[in-house]
């Protein structure tokens, strides 16, 4: 055994487990197809409760360890009363999430040890979109950034490659950039 | 008819290993359904030289003596290349037989033909990688003005109407269609997904010198770190122009090319590119960068660097603060697209169950999961040149004595003969890729 093989990397990801699924879904790839659900209230004016607790994975269905629920509102300066994030703040949200998990998990691949790592999200948008006053606007973000601060055991380069690879990998960031049918129906 | 071996296809694979059989004294023929070298007469644009150097196409008991050894063949002088070799091994090859199918039989294969039927005890398949060209299912919502095409039916810009044409994919074919339809005066948008970015020349000499030299080519296919996707990699972002220049993203940008990103969807006679493009473009750099860094390890270690000029690095891909997300196909801007998203092999004629969910053969290095019966060509398939010409020979050799052994009676592991030569010193190197 090197050294470098014996190097303890611990960044909190279980890659044994992860590698396995990957096996196991090779081979029965029907288990792969999962289906993640969010169900929303109106609450009052722009607020609203979203929660989520079951989804469908391996075959059957699953729950996370107990309920999660987003308050969604608009700010004041939008006559709000700003009881929570703005859905497309809960947008980068996603994005941040699935881009960090991912530089995680590469990371504990690689046997890259991760010390601190920060990402920052903006995205811009000019609201004359969302609100009619000029229709060759887009409603949604013109461009998103992220920036990422990471603290690891590693070359620079290395680290650009974690965060490449993270949005190779990414589903938000798929969902983001590529189009996705929405299809929206009325009970 | 019978025979002991069916060869299915007179390329450089079915020649290489219809020598290596001939030497082992195994009685086969070699089924064509063209004339030898078919689809390097008939499936491939004008313009395309081979993307390999002259003096890489080592094949057994044949090489490259011409004066020339760094240029690029054309096409009639890979046709003529190949066609020599048949000649000079004495291949038994039957052309004009096209194969319509294969099935089992007790302790064999029957292979049926336009010529009368074959009984064998064995078969091998090296009827090529890229008889179809992989069209993505969301050509079907392009809007019926704009005209399309793929490689296989390309010949030269002239076969194209005026104005914008949407290339779509930028491996190998991409590259080089982007290139010469921009040239020929028709504005070209290049659709980039995942590609890998190599310079044509590196510290003076061919990037496939090194790859060669180092062990790049020959890392095996069983010492991968991750196989499938190896094998499906896009080819490199080379073409073999005269003048051995570089076609990456970069040259493709200052010859006036527009890059956009993966062509994601089309929706309202609109095509919509993926926002990926960034990342795309990052990732290609990071991968050539790290093959670079491999290859100056490697020239370092074995006392090279007296010898060639000094490392170099190449700037990052450039793109536009804001690629285009879309672009209306019922503008008239663009007026053709073409698709180079890849090709596959059709295994039409083959009723043996040997292919798995995504219509690929089943096979442990060639050797296919049906007894008795071999693959040969295929991507990555014993090691990483296996799809060059260059690779057909160390395939052919090895697969040949696996079957020979199998007309024998005798069990023998697919793997058991792992070269080891030098195989310690090429890891860095190989597994940069």
């Amino acid at each position: 055994m090197t050294a470098v093989a014996e190097k303890q990397v611990d960044n909190g990801v279980n890659v044994a487990a992860l590698l396995g699924a990957r096996e196991a879904l090779t081979a029965a790839p029907e288990a792969a197809k999962f289906n993640w659900r969010a169900s929303c209230s109106w609450v009052n004016g722009t607020h609203s409760r979203t929660s989520v607790k079951g989804f469908f994975g391996l075959g059957q269905e699953q729950s996370h360890r107990s309920e999660f629920t987003f308050d969604v509102d608009h700010p004041e300066i939008f006559a709000s009363e700003d009881h929570g994030a703005t859905p497309v703040e809960l947008v980068l949200t996603g994005l941040a999430g699935c881009l960090t998990a991912g530089v995680a998990a590469i990371a504990q691949l690689r046997n890259i040890q991760l010390k601190s790592v920060k990402a920052t999200l903006e995205g811009s948008m000019d609201i004359q979109g969302i609100l009619g006053v000029d229709s060759d606007v887009r409603n949604g973000f013109d461009g998103i950034k992220v920036k990422f601060d990471i603290d690891a055991d590693a070359s620079r380069e290395e680290i650009e490659a974690l965060v490449a690879q993270s949005q190779k990998r990414s589903a938000v960031f798929d969902i983001v950039t590529n189009p996705t049918n929405v299809t929206v129906a009325v009970n | 008819m019978r025979t002991a071996v069916v060869v299915i296809g007179a390329g450089h694979a079915g020649l290489a290993m219809s020598r290596c059989l001939t030497g082992r004294s195994i009685d086969h023929v070699v089924l064509e359904r063209g004339e030898v070298a078919n689809s390097w007469r008939t499936e491939r644009w004008d313009s395309l030289r081979l993307l390999t150097p002259n003096w890489q196409s080592r094949l057994p008991g044949y090489r490259y003596d011409g004066n020339d050894p760094d240029g690029y063949r054309t096409m009639p002088e890979t046709v003529e290349y190949i066609a020599r070799y048949a000649e000079a091994i004495g291949a038994p090859v039957r052309t004009r037989t096209t194969v319509t199918s294969v099935r089992r039989t007790d302790g064999g294969y029957v292979v049926v033909t336009d010529q009368g039927e074959w009984r064998c005890r064995a078969v091998v398949i090296a009827s090529g990688a890229c008889n179809v060209a992989s069209v993505p299912a969301l050509a079907a919502a392009v809007p019926a003005s704009i005209a399309t095409s793929t490689p296989l039916g390309y010949r030269n810009p002239d076969q194209l109407a005026d104005g914008g044409v949407l290339v779509v994919g930028a491996a190998a074919t991409g590259v080089q269609l982007a290139d010469e339809i921009h040239r020929s005066g028709r504005p070209v948008t290049l659709a980039v997904g995942e590609h890998v970015r190599v310079p044509r020349l590196y510290r003076g000499r061919d990037i496939q010198w090194w790859m060669d030299a180092a062990g790049v080519l020959d890392l095996r296919y069983d010492e991968a770190d991750d196989l499938a996707r190896a094998r499906n990699l896009p080819s490199l972002q080379l073409a073999g122009y005269p003048d051995r220049r570089t076609v990456d993203l970069n040259a493709l940008t200052s010859i006036g090319v527009k890059l956009v990103g993966r062509l994601a969807g089309v929706r309202d006679g609109k095509a919509q590119f993926s926002g990926s493009l960034r990342n795309q473009a990052a990732l290609a750099d990071l991968k050539m960068n790290r093959l670079l860094a491999a290859i100056d390890e490697w020239a370092a270690r074995t006392g090279l660097d007296g010898a060639v000029a000094p490392p170099e690095r190449f700037a990052p891909t450039a793109i536009e603060a804001s690629p285009p997300l879309s672009l209306d196909l019922a503008r008239g801007e663009i007026r053709t697209i073409v698709w180079a998203t890849g090709f596959r092999p059709d295994y039409s004629w083959l009723d043996v169950p040997v292919l798995d969910r995504k219509g690929r053969i089943r096979h442990d290095g060639g050797v296919v999961d049906s007894p008795g019966m071999y693959l040969m060509g295929a991507q990555f398939m014993r090691r990483r040149k296996s799809a060059l010409i260059d690779g057909a020979g160390d395939d052919a050799r090895e697969l040949a004595a696996h079957l020979a052994s199998y007309l024998d009676g005798r069990r023998i592991e697919a793997r058991a003969q792992r070269e080891t030569l030098g195989g310690q010193n090429l890891r860095p190197a190989a597994a940069a890729l």
